[in-house]
């Protein structure tokens, strides 16, 4: 059987096309779009004081761990929160620094080639890069860069361990918006998984991780 | 109407007096709706509060939106092809019947008999998962409060928080009575904990995710200049829909398309702080067509009418269609918070439903949908919370008169024959003053029994309405008691 293409729906186009003009007889014919004003007078962040020691802060919020480090004190500490929660093996994405890793003991399961979901579901943790942090809303951003993986990595185990340097902190929404990179799959994470949906009470852990874990490296 | 027709309305529902004077009775409804809207309502206040430019988000949030709707031709085709660009296929669907045979096809040609699906009103809006059903294919909701509510076979009742007139208890016995029909069991000794609760779904869910070949969604969004789609959600069954299975399809309503990325520092400040009252909400997925080796290898977005140029060519009514889904206007509405959004009989329920629903189906087309622009007291709340700045209110009046012409020349309805009397009376001063005496009378008589109904067909109007017991005398005759005239 032969899947629907654009062409089976052409009619359907010209049709709302067509009643989308007719529609909008009240719009003069030579407006253009960027005619119709959009003032943009709200700031570019609202963070106030330490942009660093909100993120923390913010990221705390949501009930996710933050260990706060130096560079050459993060595997140490990397290490001491993968013991810590009982991982054994760990799923590394490609163009994740070897240095960061290098003191965890356990097994270290590459995602080159792609791991099966279920292998992904049966791991115990995964480790991963960030492309932003967003202090105010105590958020991380991944895009899928080197060190991060595919989306399906920091969303599978149940455990994820995200690191991210001081200098990746953005202050607000606005700022971060406008470093993104728009062709490339991103995913804001602000906390674990969670849901509010019986009687309000928030539950952390619903689909994706139950744990995150954020390493911040100062510098 | 049949239901491939369209589905904003549900089949049978009473008018919305009727359906409200039902939800009334019962008070554990009105005991969790209270709860769940207070709560929302004062910590969303919270969340607002924390940025002083609000005003000014909400403004340009407007504008984006008018600028949108002045020029949606334009934007839908620089979508068309930015998504084309980056490897989706885009697909135009002129109503509920167009879209779902759409979905069908493209499900039936990856050979599948199931997907999973993540929370979205344009799919409820056109009965997909029933019209799935039809051409054997099982549809999974995938969000916990929307498997509650297609669990046990019931309507959802909030845009955010569907399974909000559920407590606990009712949701395990739901559970365990359900969930061994569709896949993984309950646990037998499941306790009516919320964490209990949400790892019983995520075991019942997780398996269906691992599986799943096709996955289904909505939009929050859509860039035109990038051809980026964004989900906005918490429990990251969104995200499980959208990164693991083999294909994605999504339905859009045409009004969703935002001009450019730029636009999303408007929209991810102004929709968390509204919707949950968070700061940001736990995952928002931004994807462009498909990225090999990562995500689902084919997208199909399909771009849906179902009565949205309707409402567009409505100059005083177009603005229905900024709404951003945020639900904030449904918490802050005195009559939502005692009804409950089923008594609205509709997918769109509370005040963005009164207004959006009736001019999707087309105003004088249906009693029921015709009875909507009512349920309200014009309090102005609504506007107020509305995250880009809908007129509600104002709209909620000027449909009120497109009904009402809507109905001249048929039957009058009692509201208009009791005008009609009014008329009459505050017509003359002699006729008034006979009114007044029979008043203070009739105050009289109904006092005796303490009675605050009105007999005949007034009966109904006071039904869900206390009347103020007349005064024993009218203003003129203590007038000219107190030798004033």
């Amino acid at each position: 059987m032969s899947a629907v293409t654009p062409a089976d729906t052409a009619q359907a186009k010209a049709a709302i096309l067509g009643r989308i003009r007719s529609a909008l007889g009240d719009v003069p014919g030579d407006e253009r779009s960027e005619d119709v004003e959009v003032t943009r007078d709200y700031v570019d962040s609202h963070a106030t004081g330490d942009v660093v020691d909100l993120f923390v802060e913010r990221v705390e919020d949501y009930r996710a761990t933050v260990i706060r480090t130096s560079e050459a004190d993060a595997p140490a500490e990397i290490a001491r929160v993968l013991s810590g929660h009982g991982v054994g093996n760990l799923v590394v994405p490609p163009g994740f620094p070897d240095a960061l890793s290098a003191r965890y003991e356990g097994l270290r399961l590459s995602d080159d080639p792609p791991r099966t979901p279920a292998e992904l579901d049966a791991s115990d943790g995964v480790i991963t890069l960030a492309a932003q942090g967003i202090a105010l809303t105590g958020t991380i951003v991944l895009d899928a860069g080197p060190g991060q993986g595919r989306r399906a990595l920091s969303l599978v185990p149940d455990l994820h361990v995200c690191v991210v340097r001081s200098s990746q902190v953005a202050a607000d929404v606005p700022v971060a918006v406008r470093a993104l990179v728009p062709g490339r799959p991103t995913t804001f994470i602000s906390g674990p998984s969670a849901t509010s949906d019986i009687e309000l009470d928030r539950v952390e852990g619903v689909h994706g991780p139950r744990t995150l874990v954020v390493v911040l490296i100062s510098g | 109407m049949s239901r491939d027709e369209v589905n904003v309305v549900w089949l049978g529902s009473p008018t919305f007096p009727k359906a409200a004077h039902d939800a009334l009775q019962d008070d554990q409804l009105r005991r969790n709706l209270k709860h769940a809207t207070t709560t929302i309502r004062d910590k969303r206040l919270r969340a607002v509060a924390e940025l002083d430019d609000w005003e000014t988000l909400r403004l340009a949030g407007s504008q984006i939106k008018d600028r949108v709707m002045r020029h949606l031709d334009t934007y839908l085709l620089q979508l068309e092809a930015s998504v084309t660009a980056a490897g989706g296929v885009v697909h135009w669907a002129e109503d509920a019947r167009e879209a779902n045979w759409i979905v069908t096809e493209l499900v039936r040609a990856k050979g599948a008999t199931e997907v999973v699906k993540i929370k979205s009103m344009a799919t409820q809006e056109i009965g997909l998962n029933e019209a799935l059903a039809d051409a054997g294919i099982e549809a999974t909701e995938t969000d916990l409060a929307e498997l509650i509510v297609q669990l046990n076979h019931d309507r959802p009742s909030h845009i955010l928080v569907p399974a909000i007139h559920r407590n606990r208890t009712e949701i395990r016995d739901i559970f365990l009575r359900e969930m061994g029909k569709h896949g993984v069991p309950a646990p037998d000794d499941l306790t009516d904990e919320p964490r209990a609760l949400a790892e019983a779904a995520r075991v019942h869910l997780r398996e269906k995710f691992l599986r799943a070949k096709v996955a289904i969604s909505g939009a929050n969004f859509a860039c035109a200049d990038t051809g980026t789609v964004g989900v906005v959600e918490s429990e990251g069954n969104g995200r499980m829909c959208l990164t693991l299975p083999e294909t994605l399809i999504t339905v859009m309503g045409i009004e969703k398309v935002l001009p450019s990325f730029a636009d999303l520092e408007v929209f991810l400040q102004l929709l968390p702080r509204s919707s949950t009252a968070e700061r940001m909400n736990p995952y928002t997925s931004l994807w462009t067509g498909v990225t090999p080796g990562d995500g689902p290898q084919e997208f199909h977005l399909i771009l849906l009418d179902n009565g949205r140029t309707k409402t567009l060519a409505d100059t005083a009514g177009r603005s229905a269609l900024h709404c951003i889904r945020c639900s904030a206007c449904l918490n802050v509405c005195p009559v939502y918070e005692r009804t409950g959004g089923r008594s609205y009989g509709s997918v769109y329920p509370g005040p963005i439903g009164a207004v959006l629903t009736p001019q999707l189906v087309g105003v004088g087309t249906s009693d029921h949908a015709d009875s909507l622009p009512f349920a309200s007291t014009l309090c102005g709340a609504c506007y107020d919370a509305c995250p880009v700045r809908i007129d509600i209110p104002e709209m909620l009046v000027h449909l009120r008169a497109k009904v009402v012409d809507a109905h001249r020349g048929g039957v009058p309805k009692p509201e208009a024959l009791a005008m009609k009397g009014a008329k009459v009376v505050f017509g003359s001063p002699r006729r008034l003053a006979v009114a007044e005496r029979l008043g203070a009378i009739g105050g009289r008589i109904a006092g005796i029994g303490g009675g605050r109904w009105l007999p005949g067909p007034a009966k109904k109007w006071t039904g869900a309405r206390d009347v103020p017991v007349p005064a024993r005398e009218s203003f003129r005759t203590w007038w000219r008691k107190a030798g004033r005239g």
